[in-house]
């Protein structure tokens, strides 16, 4: 199954991430996503199904600087 | 360079060396950091890292000094006005005698960023739009992969600073804050509380130098 920020996430095993983006309601203009330990450009996020063993880390920013 | 200049920059060389010894001295001394926005964040991040002894700051940022800044940016009455870049060069040189600044009042955009900071060491991220945080990270961690990125998300309003903390994303890959903390909802920064922040960034790019792991 995949990790996603760290847990074991069986149910997004399969799915896009673009699918899982819009499952958790992710605002993509707000978010830089890594995969494997690598930049997941915004075109992809279609193409890449998560499957066993991947790492995928959603970071979320928020204003204030 | 006149005579008591010299002597200043000798004594101060003296003094950084006294105190972080030869080997950080001339890590840091050798280290060029890029600065991406010059508010709250990133004018406390570079006095950090100047007084800490980095040989060389890249200050990017369009805004100039307002008044509504100076209640947690380290800028003074003085330099209302000014480009921030130019206002925190003058801060820095007025306390570091041996510094090297480039200081760029233009506008960030992805098709621009890599250019400005592909020959730096470290880059951190002190922008205040989460928008623009999140193509900085998207667009330097594609480019330039390979130079260590410090972000920052989540630093808003009077919550305890035990909340912002520092972690490793990925390779080469940074975040400090609370993440959670967002400006639209906390409706305004409190000066210490960006300063731990900005402070978890410089102590993370002096760390990423000085090759210390947790």
């Amino acid at each position: 199954m995949p990790f996603i920020n760290g847990k074991k996430e069986s149910k997004y095993s399969g799915v896009s991430v673009h699918e899982y983006l819009a499952v958790q309601q992710f605002d993509e203009r707000r978010i830089a996503v890594e995969y494997n330990g690598k930049i997941l450009p915004e075109k992809d996020y279609d193409k890449v199904i998560l499957k066993d063993g991947d790492q995928l880390e959603v970071v979320t920013f928020v204003g204030g600087g | 360079m006149d005579l008591e200049h010299q002597n200043i920059v000798v004594a101060f060389r003296h003094a950084l060396i006294d105190r972080l010894g030869e080997t950080l001295y001339k890590t840091f001394a050798d280290s060029h950091i890029a600065i991406l926005g010059l508010g709250g964040l990133g004018s406390h991040a570079a006095i950090s890292l100047a007084r800490n002894g980095i040989g060389k700051l890249t200050l990017i940022d369009f805004d100039r000094v307002e008044m509504s800044n100076l209640n947690r940016q380290q800028y003074r009455l003085v330099d209302l006005g000014k480009y921030k870049c130019h206002a925190l060069s003058e801060v820095i040189v007025s306390f570091n005698p041996l510094i090297e600044l480039i200081a760029q009042p233009i506008r960030l955009t992805p098709d621009n960023v890599a250019d400005y900071v592909k020959d730096v060491d470290l880059v951190l991220e002190c922008l205040d739009e989460a928008e623009a945080k999140a193509w900085l990270v998207r667009t330097l961690r594609s480019e330039l992969p390979d130079i260590p990125f410090i972000a920052a998300s989540g630093m808003a309003g009077i919550g305890s600073a035990n909340q912002i903390h520092s972690r490793k994303v990925s390779d080469n890959f940074y975040l400090c804050g609370d993440e959670t903390s967002d400006v639209a909802e906390m409706g305004s920064l409190i000066c210490p509380r960006v300063a731990v922040c900005a402070g978890h960034q410089a102590l993370t790019a002096l760390r990423l130098l000085a090759n210390v792991e947790d």
